[in-house]
């Protein structure tokens, strides 16, 4: 009798969860983490939307790490205190290592000493998809370079493909290097390439990257660069900018005004 | 066939027991870098690529140079390569396989490697590399054993086999160049963003696979009696002289072009091999070894009478095959990687884990090697008695 009971009890259980998932599914009111409808009503349509990000560099304070901190926190980007196992999907660093191409001869020290972000430039000509083996990493639909690390075999020919050192290598167990660990983005493991992914996560909650909602100057705006009235093709409009290297034609979709 | 491999002497077994511990300890490093990961080798985040990847570039020139015996002997009739066929066949499989075993070792995720054929990638250099090298590795297996098979039983040679030997031709030069594309393809690595990468490559490939091959010949005779023939030695040294100074002049060409034109990018990873970037020079001393042990190799070879004089001989293909050694498994590799693509300097230095992998994966090779051989000459001296 006993034994009966706890059978029922098990499968009544389990048939519980499962309605309240299949219900989830089919009203969104019901699921208990949130998703944001407006990025799933329309159906992608590749080169529709280009995801960019335009750096006002001169609101880039050199003081503060904001940016770096929120992405590498948000996305469990592990720290391990040494340059050889470095993993960084966005940094700051001098005009000359970031524009290594640019003029800089009787440049404005001002100019020359200011920080400047790097990151993933989301490139509309990427090499490093084009090297990649797998496809494990790949072109969106909206134009964000993405990773699957679970398909990634490490042979690391992105990383000697990207003109930008943008991308890192898991040279060894990255949850050895995560001091506070955030929910919002999944660890990866040893063994595979990684970087900045425009917050993708972020996006489909209808959030901005976190780099972008981090900087106290707001030094970063992030927008679609296929659509005329956004923003940020305002900004590109009204103001000269600069890609990274755009002599190789890998066209970036990150542009800093100087 | 493959018994023959399996009765000799004692210095046989002495050699593949020593070979056994060699790959036992690279086996035992491999394990130790698979746990935990490759942070253990010399590689980071600036250079991503370090020895494995230049063992396997200077390899697929050892494999790709079989086919010079292969053509003189099939295409032109030189009967004097009649004996040293089988030995550059039986050196390409098994550097093949060395090449793949690199590979494999310089991967984060091996355990992955399927994904390769899974999810097959066109655009990808890899994806060919991996097709050339695979087929490569058959073609001459299939070729220099069904030769060797019907040599034993004293029929001739099945007719099927010589479309695969003939397609062999091609296809040595196919996995040189694909290997080259690797590299030659990637903006932002100015070392290596150069069209004449692959025609180098072969030069390189031809010099220095040629070279080791006459000193395998020389081993061979010396340990097992086998001799595949001064004549063909002799013409193997003219054509290793003639492209190693295809080699030379084109590497002339680069520097030329990187000079003179002043561009810096162009600049920066021949003067940091070759003179020093910014205080870092680790390289300099073995580039310069290489271009001394290269050019003074040549003048060797070039000399008639030294190059009939056995010593002479081995000193000039160790010569070249060490120049070539240091200039492609190490220098260019490495100096892709400098400076980084934001402008700055990292070196590299090789690590103990790593360099047990790499002996243990060259020992993989030269086993496999000896066995072939062993087979190889067995059969040979059992058609001449």
């Amino acid at each position: 009798m006993n034994e009966d009971r706890r059978s029922f009890i098990k499968k009544a259980g389990i048939g519980l969860l499962a309605g309240i998932g299949s219900a989830a599914g089919l009203f969104p009111v019901l699921s208990l983490e949130k998703t944001v409808l407006p990025a799933w009503d329309e159906k992608p349509v590749p080169g529709k939307r280009r995801w960019g990000m335009l750096i006002d560099t001169r609101k880039c304070s050199g003081n503060c790490r904001e940016c770096v901190a929120a992405c590498h926190f948000t996305h469990n980007v592990p720290d391990f205190g040494n340059r050889k196992d470095e993993v960084k999907w966005i940094w700051k660093s001098s005009y000359e290592n970031v524009f290594p191409t640019a003029s800089n001869q009787f440049q404005s020290p001002e100019v020359t000493g200011r920080p400047y972000v790097a990151l993933c430039n989301h490139c509309a000509e990427p090499p490093c998809t084009k090297a990649c083996p797998t496809e494990a990493t790949f072109r969106r639909w909206d134009g964000i370079v993405s990773m699957d690390y679970h398909r990634c075999i490490g042979c690391r020919f992105c990383m000697a493909a990207c003109p930008y050192g943008s991308r890192s290598f898991n040279w060894r167990d990255p949850r050895e290097g995560i001091r506070l660990a955030s929910t919002e983005y999944p660890t990866r493991m040893q063994g595979v390439v990684e970087k900045c992914n425009f917050c993708s996560e972020r996006l489909v909650q209808g959030k901005e990257p976190a780099c972008v909602e981090a900087c106290p100057e707001a030094a970063l705006v992030f927008g679609d660069l296929n659509d005329p009235a956004s923003e940020i093709r305002k900004l590109l409009e009204s103001n000269e900018t600069m890609q990274r290297k755009p002599e190789l034609g890998t066209k970036p979709s990150v542009f800093y005004i100087i | 066939m493959i018994e023959k491999a399996l009765k000799g002497s004692r210095n046989y077994w002495l050699w593949i027991g020593f070979l056994l511990l060699v790959i036992a300890a690279g086996f035992s490093a491999f394990s130790r870098q698979m746990w935990e990961g490759l942070t253990v080798t010399g590689m980071g985040r600036d250079v991503s690529w370090g020895l494995y990847i230049a063992q396997f570039t200077f390899l697929v020139g050892v494999a790709a140079s079989a086919v010079m015996v292969v053509i003189p002997y099939y295409l032109h009739n030189q009967k004097a390569f009649a004996k040293t066929v089988i030995v550059g066949e039986f050196m390409a499989v098994s550097a093949t396989l060395m090449c793949m075993l690199f590979i494999l070792a310089d991967m984060g995720r091996p355990d992955r490697v399927l994904n390769v054929l899974l999810y097959p990638s066109p655009h990808a250099m890899v994806f060919w590399d991996m097709l050339v090298l695979n087929g490569y590795l058959l073609i001459n297996l299939v070729s220099a054993w069904t030769v060797l098979g019907a040599e034993r039983k004293g029929v001739p040679t099945p007719a099927w086999v010589k479309p695969i030997i003939y397609l062999s031709i091609p296809w040595a030069f196919s996995i040189h160049t694909v290997t080259a594309f690797l590299y030659a393809g990637l903006p932002g690595r100015h070392l290596w963003l150069t069209a004449v990468l692959a025609p180098r490559f072969l030069a390189s490939a031809f010099a220095a696979g040629t070279s080791l091959l006459i000193l395998v010949t020389l081993i061979l005779k010396k340990t097992t009696g086998f001799d595949a023939g001064n004549e063909a030695r002799q013409k193997l040294a003219v054509l290793a002289a003639y492209a190693g100074v295809a080699n030379f002049f084109m590497i002339g060409t680069e520097f030329f072009t990187a000079f003179y034109s002043n561009v810096p990018s162009h600049i920066h990873g021949l003067q940091y091999l070759f003179f020093g970037l910014e205080g870092k020079s680790s390289l300099v001393p073995w580039m310069w070894l290489s271009m001394l042990l290269g050019l003074g190799s040549l003048a060797v070879l070039f000399n008639q009478k030294l190059r009939h004089t056995k010593n002479w001989l081995v000193a000039a293909c160790v010569g070249m095959v060490a120049s070539i050694w240091i200039d492609k498994g190490v220098g260019l590799i490495l100096g892709g990687f400098v400076p980084n693509p934001l402008d700055e300097i990292t070196e590299y230095g090789v690590t103990l884990t790593e360099l047990g992998v790499t002996l243990g994966i060259w020992a993989v090779g030269i086993l496999v090697l000896t066995l072939l051989l062993k087979v190889a000459v067995t059969v040979k001296r059992e058609q001449a008695s």
